[in-house]
């Protein structure tokens, strides 16, 4: 059967069966490894993308429940080379290790600056609980997203003993 | 190396420069293996055991073989070839036997991971099944069901390790220092305990992936998720008894590792699954739940400890007896167990101390390396019994742990004596301990108890750990100048999230003086292309192949000194060079640039000298070597590494429910070259710590079967789990023999966190926690003088991890 989608701006039509996920149609079909799985049972939060405006795990979405969808994903959350705000508060603030989280953690924290342009350490944790990490340990990522929405630009800091 | 240059005269070292590849990962152009799509390629599925010990009786892979789009079927009974890095002791699919739950029995390449999926199922398996044995002190007993009965028929490393033929011990090591016997009677307070881990599963959010093409010629490449691709392409052609040349590991990114990807994993099935589809590449991607039993985990710990004391609270003896649940196979884990025997005592002086410690195997998923290397689980009893043995002789648990921590001119228990530049844990311990305000509460924490109805509670926990690897240990770098003059490092040390890359680009801008922009480093490893690295584990990187890297450079400067010097007609001595170009200090305007000499240097004539400027760095541990089988004693450590955490955590003293207020760490890094690297280390280690410590670890039934193998069962911390506040500290006392003085720090933030975990709630609420996890139900259960729930193999089988996640919520 036939999904017509549109992900970052473009459209695509690909032929495709109908047990496909959104995470493999997207990954498969139309070559975008960015999003990543991490366990396909919605519980990890590797392949967040923003489908029609809201945050989901694309494992659990049908390729064909996303039939004229509109669909964000880590690909398009930079403008061309450039990294958006938030991407870049992210390299400042070595919020990201192995990276395989973060795509699905971008995506749902550009979700969450949409409903809260300036988030509290606690509605960004909230922001954050689906999408596990194994390395950072999350303070970073919050650091880097109070960072990036102008709330504090101050790095985490590394205390010396003297 | 140049641990004492001057801190005002380091441009990197010591910075905090954003990692190399962040910009790949930030944007999903990071190639992880799973990205990767070849022409031709099938995709794998593997049948597994539904029991933990059984013998098969018959394979019928005939349906799954019909089924259009299946390409290759195997089984164990066509292939014999044993792998093993320290006991060769698995066969790559079960023979004749399985011995845990959820061990591939079969596998098939198709076209589609669907077909694969529908054609294991069509294999039918025919199994009697045994009574497996599943707990290490069970597995111990003279009349134990061997798991296996031929261990006096395999290969092992000699020098490091002792199976015992006709038992189910696969390792043993013992430790004798002093007379335990005769100081026990001289004792005043002799307190002995018993101590418990469950195994856990590492969770990397990556599963295991490999490709693999067994091409003409028996030429392989495989493709793979590895932490150490020399050691796959070793084990692998050792296996298989091909020439080494004839196999080729590249890794791309790895998507975390944490030490379940250090060894051998799905690497030898997906090659011979290509080999009998004609050479076709063949890709297998573990499902979480395969992650959870078909790969490896960390081993459980039971150990005994008894500690004889003195009235002023001295240490005299202590006795340690730790029985690790390898589970089916040996991999890592006798030398985790190994390990754990020589740095046993912690970070304590004691002049008589005894150890036995036994790597047991059970009919449980095998167990492998993970984060900490057994110094999570085995501080996890060592930091209590402190914590326990002040509290019975009355003494603060934090002066009776700074009245017998190590200190220059202590000796450790294998003989090996503490100097000033091996580390300072008691400022570790201090630092930590100011960091929370130990020994009383703040006026806000009162008001806190007043107003919750909770306890807080104050406590601390010291670590140590050395890298555990074999005492020749090498690593390599090559750096190599491009025609425009910046510098590309090959290095076959691997980058998992650890940032390693970063701190080596910094390592070598340091030495040659060239801006960080001009270094960089290849980040898909190749052993076609890398030099040799053993292995990306035991948090040694940074130190061997940060020495590897200074030495590449200094090869680097070396040679196009030599160019430079014929080019201007001047000794190398009397030359000096800044980012561009080398030049004559006594006539600076004289110079040539990098850039000209960088592939060969060519005279205007056309005449060429030199050649590509390229640097090698060979670095080789030094000085150490195998510890005494019989005593124990020995220079086993490369470097110490100390460190301290100090917890706050408020807990309900009716129900065991806690928050954790505040953590700090402190680590004795020596250097630390990439401060925002050595914080995300000391940050991400610390959570993984907790999640050891508050709900992660197997649950198996009677029969053996995993019944947790998922996120709903088997919870991971969220950032919801975070502690309200996360302090993190270095110390800097400089590793004579490290690069700028630095040691490394990966494992050690995940050690000892549940220790003060257990502690702070001692303190709290006065719980005696002595096994793992501890739920809130747990500390109900200590509270209530409940029997702990022991080595979680249920009777009742129903998943639980830790209860009410909304209650954990923070105010």
């Amino acid at each position: 059967m036939k999904v017509k989608t549109t992900v970052n701006g473009q459209v695509y039509e690909r032929e495709t069966v109908p047990y496909k996920t959104l995470l493999h149609f997207i990954r498969e079909e139309i070559g975008l490894t960015g999003t990543k799985e991490g366990c396909a049972a919605g519980e990890c939060g590797a392949c967040t993308v923003i489908l029609n405006g809201k945050p989901v795990n694309s494992c659990l979405v049908l390729a064909v429940e996303a039939n004229d969808a509109v669909i964000e994903t880590v690909e398009g959350e930079g403008a061309g080379n450039e990294l958006s705000d938030l991407q870049a508060a992210f390299e400042r603030h070595h919020a990201t290790q192995c990276g395989f989280c973060t795509p699905g953690m971008l995506m749902s924290i550009r979700d969450l600056l949409r409903r809260h342009p300036k988030p509290t350490v606690e509605q960004i944790k909230a922001g954050i609980e689906g999408n596990f990490c194994r390395c950072t340990g999350y303070v970073q990522v919050i650091e880097a997203v109070l960072d990036a929405t102008g709330q504090s630009a101050k790095k985490g800091e590394l205390k010396h003993v003297s | 190396m140049y641990h004492d240059a001057s801190p005002e005269s380091l441009r990197y070292v010591g910075q905090g420069p954003a990692r190399l590849e962040s910009k790949q990962k930030l944007t999903g152009q990071a190639t992880y293996v799973a990205d990767m799509a070849m022409s031709g390629m099938l995709h794998a599925r593997v049948k597994t055991s539904p029991h933990a010990r059984a013998r098969i009786i018959k394979i019928d892979t005939s349906k799954a073989e019909a089924l259009p789009g299946v390409r290759a079927v195997v089984t164990g009974e066509e292939l014999d070839y044993r792998l093993g890095l320290y006991v060769v002791d698995k066969y790559i699919l079960a023979k004749g036997e399985v011995r845990h739950y959820g061990e591939a029995v079969a596998a098939v390449a198709a076209d589609s991971v669907v077909i694969a999926e529908k054609a294991v199922q069509l294999i039918e398996v025919e199994y009697e099944v045994l009574t497996p044995v599943l707990q290490p002190l069970d597995a111990i007993k003279e009349d134990a069901p061997l798991v296996h009965a031929d261990l006096g028929s395999y290969d092992y490393f000699k020098p490091a390790f002792t199976p015992q033929p006709g038992t189910n011990i696969v390792n043993h090591n013992k430790i004798r220092k002093g007379d335990v016997e005769k100081a026990f009677t001289e004792a005043d307070y002799v307190i002995e305990r018993f101590y418990t881990n469950p195994s856990v599963q590492h969770v990397p959010i990556e599963t295991h992936v490999s490709i693999a093409k067994w091409g003409t010629d028996d030429q392989i490449t495989i493709w793979s998720a590895a932490q150490s691709p020399h050691t796959v392409k070793n084990l692998f052609a050792v296996a298989f008894k091909i020439p080494h040349r004839n196999v080729r590991v590249q890794v791309p990114y790895i998507g975390g590792g944490f030490g379940g990807k250090a060894g051998i994993g799905l690497e030898p099935l997906v090659a011979v699954l290509s080999r009998k589809a004609g050479g076709r590449p063949v890709r297998l991607q573990a499902t979480r739940e395969e992650e959870f039993s078909l790969l490896p985990c960390r081993s459980g710990l039971q150990q005994r400890i008894k500690t004889g004391v003195s009235a002023d609270g001295r240490i005299l003896a202590q006795q340690m007896t730790q029985y690790w649940d390898a589970g089916a196979y040996a991999d890592y884990a006798v030398n985790v167990q190994r390990a754990a025997s020589y740095s046993g005592s912690g970070p304590y002086e004691i002049p008589n101390c005894w150890v036995d410690s036994y790597a047991l195997y059970t009919n449980k998923p095998y167990s492998t390396a993970y984060r900490g290397f057994g110094h999570v689980e085995f501080h996890w009893g060592i930091e209590r019994h402190m914590e326990l043995v002040a509290s019975a002789i009355d003494m603060d648990p934090l002066e009776f742990r700074l009245k017998n921590l190590l200190r220059p001119g202590s000796r450790t228990i294998t003989g090996e004596e503490i100097t000033p530049h091996t580390g300072n844990v008691i400022k570790c311990v201090e630092t930590v301990a100011e960091s929370i305000g130990y020994g009383k509460l703040t006026d806000e924490e009162k008001e806190r108890e007043q107003r919750t109805g909770r306890k807080i509670g104050k406590a601390v926990a010291a670590l140590q750990k050395a890298p555990a690897m074999p005492p020749f240990t090498a690593a390599s770098v090559v750096a190599k100048m491009n025609q425009d003059g910046t510098v590309t490092l090959n290095v076959s040390l691997t980058d998992m999230g650890q940032g390693t890359y970063t701190s080596l680009a910094q390592l070598a801008a340091e030495r040659l003086k060239f801006p960080l922009e001009k270094v960089h480093v290849a980040f898909e490893t190749d052993t076609d292309r890398d030099p040799y690295d053993w292995q990306t584990v035991a948090s040694k990187g940074l130190m061997l192949s940060g020495n590897a890297t200074i030495l590449a450079a200094e090869d680097l400067l070396k040679n196009a000194y030599e160019v430079a010097s014929q080019i201007l007609r001047a000794t190398a001595h009397d030359m000096d060079h800044d980012d561009e170009k080398i030049f004559i200090k006594h006539h600076p305007g004289r110079s040539i640039s990098f850039k000209e000499i960088a592939v060969g240097y060519a005279y205007p004539d056309g005449n060429g000298i030199g050649g590509p400027l390229i640097g090698v760095g060979r670095y080789i541990a030094q000085g150490l070597g195998h510890i005494d089988k019989e005593t124990g004693q020995g220079l086993p450590a490369l470097d110490w590494t100390y460190g301290a955490h100090g917890m706050v955590v408020e807990a309900d003293p009716e129900t065991g429910e806690y928050t954790i207020l505040k953590i700090a760490s402190a680590f004795d890094v020596g250097k630390a070259i990439n401060t925002g690297l050595v914080r995300g280390q000391a940050i991400g280690g610390m959570l993984q710590g907790l999640g050891t410590a508050f709900c992660e670890g197997y649950i198996f039934d009677e029969q053996g079967r995993l019944l947790n193998p998922s996120f709903t069962d088997n919870k991971i911390p969220t950032a919801m789990d975070l502690p309200l506040e996360v302090d993190a500290y270095v110390v800097e006392t400089a590793q004579i023999d490290g690069p700028y003085g630095a040691r490394g720090v990966g494992e050690h933030s995940m050690i000892s966190v549940c220790s003060a975990l257990g502690n702070a709630l001692q303190q709290a609420v006065g719980v005696e926690l002595t096994h793992m996890p501890m739920r809130f139900e747990d500390v109900w259960r200590a509270l209530n003088n409940k029997t702990p729930i022991d080595n979680w193999i249920t009777k009742s089988p129903v998943g639980s991890c830790r209860s009410a996640p909304e209650l954990r919520r923070h105010e």
